[in-house]
């Protein structure tokens, strides 16, 4: 049975992390940069990646990492979730250096990756779910042809992992083809168009294996990034009901009202099981694609409605660009397609479990 | 002795003394309860040894090994979970002494005297009055959703001993015994056929002083013991997956491909997820308390194993068709035990609308996630402060 508690090292962990975030990554300064052109906080990324060495967490020590496993990538996710802080960490840290370790040839690309010192995306789209296909791009001559969508992060990705049609994932230099953001529903996690014209690419191994290895850390890390912006919804809902008053009363003792964060607050227990034990999973290898489809086809709505309960409570302040809900309810609901909707990831349970659809 | 190698030592030097398979049942648990390996964290003399709870798991599984009977829990649930804890804490020398060991033992059934026809969510309120006589009290009034009351030799009971101070400070609580002539017991039959439950009626209901639990007009305070018990009971249970309610849906599900519809694998899906997380839910509860972090999430496990027991039960009855129209049997019967699994689909339908009810309703236990969890405000309250005979009935 899986580890579903956090040991000392991982609280530890989080501490560190959560402190750095309350510090550097306040919600007012998220909705200011997310207006601006480079939406994206580096230096807070440099601080996590070069400064707390968390971008390698998934790699080995003798190839350059910290030799931790999903389990603590996953706390320093629920932090990064709880504060919707716009870094490309689950999409280098997780997807791309997943990829690259799938990949027989990484060659200096994952060391690079795991200092923080380069920023890798796999470029495919943000939706796909673990199994689903995905796009490529066509290799003639050498060279690298063709136009991508929907790829998270891109924009400040120093190199691309670029499935191409002879079942190759080829490392493109960011500098080598044209990244055309897109206006994103969340502006924390933008997507970009990638378009490859004759770009030269080093091949690093087969596509298939490293874009499935990659696309389920994606989808089982995530829960963990969805139980911390559950966790924020619910816990500022509970701060906003007990400081407002009306009809003479503070709101938050209204059992209509009660009895909704009520459930709301079981949702988010179930939902760090859950996350738990895809982290867990992922990081021992057993049972990974059942935990990780489990906790997706439970996560999304959880987060979702968090999100969308916290607007509504808050009144008319939640529909207000100034509070920071509105970052959550675009991280949540964006991160519902993201890596597979909660019923792709049924559908794909009704195999795993033999429960077959008639 | 600390550590579990001296309790399994212990333990195996008990069933050395006393082999299971020569000793009869009855006396090898009375031998086992006054080696201190009934409830290991309990104190000496009372059937433990004053370990630590999670130590009886080493006790269990060299008991088990060796083939040795068990008290049947199930069956004595009441006096385990509930009475037991209560007459630990507030019992006096001698109450304990009699008491406890023959209810572990199982030789003696305990029931549950608590909720009334006009005390259910608002239990406080109840009316059942006890008059002091001398070195008695005369115990008048009418309890009811008493499971096992036709079984149990014993019943905690509280009852109103102070109609003219407010509700919760005018009770107190007591040992009944259910064989005084004044204690008459009829079973309540329920929608599932069964008679699960009684109603009990107590007129002129003498109880010893001696059995008091507590101070006179401290019951709620006791009572609180029984009830937080209750609610630990129900959250402690490993499960193997789909070792639930979903179990028997699913294996439907897969013998039974013409059953199939696409909206019935929708919502068997979902559900099946559910059932799964609430699984891991309970597993990492279970974790907390091994490790001895216990955490608020236990209050949260009932609500969520009711709801799904009932949707669970109701998408099965559905999937079944032409069989879902039919039922087992509306035979009354009086069951010792209650399987929330077993029988039929109907059945289990029909029993799980119970489950959102017993053992607290399902709105009241939304209430305390939101005030002893979250911290939120209580509703203002009108019956604080009022004597009990002049509240609204």
């Amino acid at each position: 049975m899986s580890d579903l508690l956090y040991s000392e090292e991982e609280e530890a962990l989080r501490a560190a992390v959560r402190d750095l975030l309350t510090d550097h990554c306040d919600a007012a300064g998220v909705i200011a940069r997310i207006e601006t052109d480079t939406p994206h906080d580096l230096s807070l990324w440099k601080s996590l990646a070069e400064g707390m060495g968390l971008a390698g967490l998934l790699v080995p020590e003798d190839r350059g990492g910290q030799g931790a496993t999903h389990r603590e990538t996953a706390v320093v996710l629920e932090e990064l979730g709880r504060a919707v802080a716009p870094v490309p960490y689950l999409t280098s840290a997780v997807v791309a250096t997943e990829a690259l370790l799938a990949c027989a040839e990484p060659g200096d690309l994952l060391a690079e990756l795991a200092s923080g010192r380069r920023i890798g995306a796999l470029a495919v789209g943000l939706h796909t779910a673990p199994r689903a296909a995905f796009g490529t791009v066509r290799l003639e001559g050498g060279a690298l042809y063709g136009e991508l969508t929907g790829i998270a992060d891109a924009a400040v990705a120093d190199v691309l992992l670029v499935p191409a049609d002879d079942g190759e994932l080829y490392a493109v230099e960011a500098g080598a083809v044209t990244v055309v953001p897109q206006t994103s529903l969340d502006l924390t996690r933008p997507l970009a168009r990638v378009v490859l014209d004759g770009a030269p690419g080093r091949r690093t191994g087969d596509a298939e294996p490293a874009v499935r290895r990659a696309l389920r850390a994606g989808a089982g890390l995530l829960a963990s990034e969805q139980l911390g912006s559950a966790e924020w919804s619910l816990k500022e809902t509970v701060r906003h009901l007990k400081d407002r008053t009306q009809f003479n009363r503070p709101v938050g003792g209204f059992q209509a009202l009660k009895h909704r964060l009520a459930q709301l607050w079981l949702e988010t227990v179930n939902l760090r099981a859950a996350a738990r034990n895809a982290a867990d999973a992922l990081s021992t290898g057993e049972d990974a694609d059942l935990a990780v489809t489990v906790a997706q086809s439970y996560a999304a709505p959880v987060a979702v409605r968090a999100a969308e309960e916290a607007l509504q409570l808050h009144g008319g302040i939640g529909m207000t660009w100034e509070h920071p809900v509105h970052l959550h309810l675009k991280r949540a609901k964006a991160d519902s397609i993201a890596f597979g909707t909660a019923g792709a990831h049924r559908e794909a349970l009704a195999e795993l479990v033999d429960l077959r659809a008639p | 002795m600390t550590d579990a190698a001296e309790l399994r030592d212990r333990t195996r030097e008990f069933l050395a003394a006393n082999p299971p398979a020569d000793t009869a049942r009855q006396d090898f648990l009375r031998a086992r309860f006054d080696a201190g390996l009934a409830w290991v964290h309990f104190p000496e003399g009372l059937g433990g040894l004053g370990l630590p709870r999670s130590l009886q798991a080493v006790v269990d599984a060299e008991l088990e090994g060796a083939g040795a009977p068990d008290n049947d829990p199930r069956r004595i649930g009441i006096g385990l979970g509930m009475a037991a804890p209560t007459i630990l804490q507030y019992g006096t020398r001698e109450q304990k002494e009699r008491f406890l060991r023959p209810l572990w033992t199982g030789e003696e059934v305990w029931c549950q005297l608590f909720s009334e026809p006009g005390a259910g969510s608002d239990l406080a309120a109840l009316g059942t009055r006890a008059v002091r006589e001398g070195e008695h009290w005369v115990v008048d009034g009418q309890k009811v959703w008493t499971s096992s009351a036709h079984l149990a030799r014993w019943a905690i009971l509280i009852a109103r001993t102070d109609p003219d101070v407010p509700k919760h400070r005018g009770i107190t609580y007591f040992v009944c015994d259910m064989t005084d002539p004044g204690v008459e017991v009829r079973p309540l039959r329920q929608i599932t056929g069964e008679a699960e439950f009684n109603e009990v009626f107590l007129t002129g209901v003498r109880v010893p002083d001696a059995h008091r639990l507590g101070e006179v007009g401290d019951g709620w305070r006791v009572a609180q013991t029984t009830l937080n018990n209750e609610r630990v009971a129900i959250g402690g249970m490993r499960l193997p997956r789909e070792g639930g309610m979903i179990g028997p849906v699913a294996r439907t599900w897969r013998e039974r491909p013409e059953l199939r519809t696409h909206d019935l694998h929708q919502r068997l899906l979902k559900l099946w997820v559910e059932a799964e997380v609430a699984r891991l839910t309970g597993e990492r509860l279970r974790q907390q308390l091994v490790a001895g972090q216990p955490g608020p999430e236990g209050a949260g496990m009932k609500l969520g194993f009711a709801r799904l027991n009932q949707e669970i039960s109701g998408l099965e009855v559905e999937l079944r068709g032409e069989e879902g129209l039919l039922y087992d049997d509306w035979t009354m019967r009086r069951p010792e035990l209650v399987d929330f699994t077993g029988r039929d689909a109907g059945y289990r339908y029909l029993r799980s609308k119970g489950n959102s009810i017993e053992g607290g309703t399902s709105e009241v236990l939304l209430n305390i996630v939101a005030e002893r969890v979250l911290g939120l405000p209580a509703e203002p309250r009108t019956d604080k402060d009022v004597a009990w005979k002049d509240l609204a009935r």
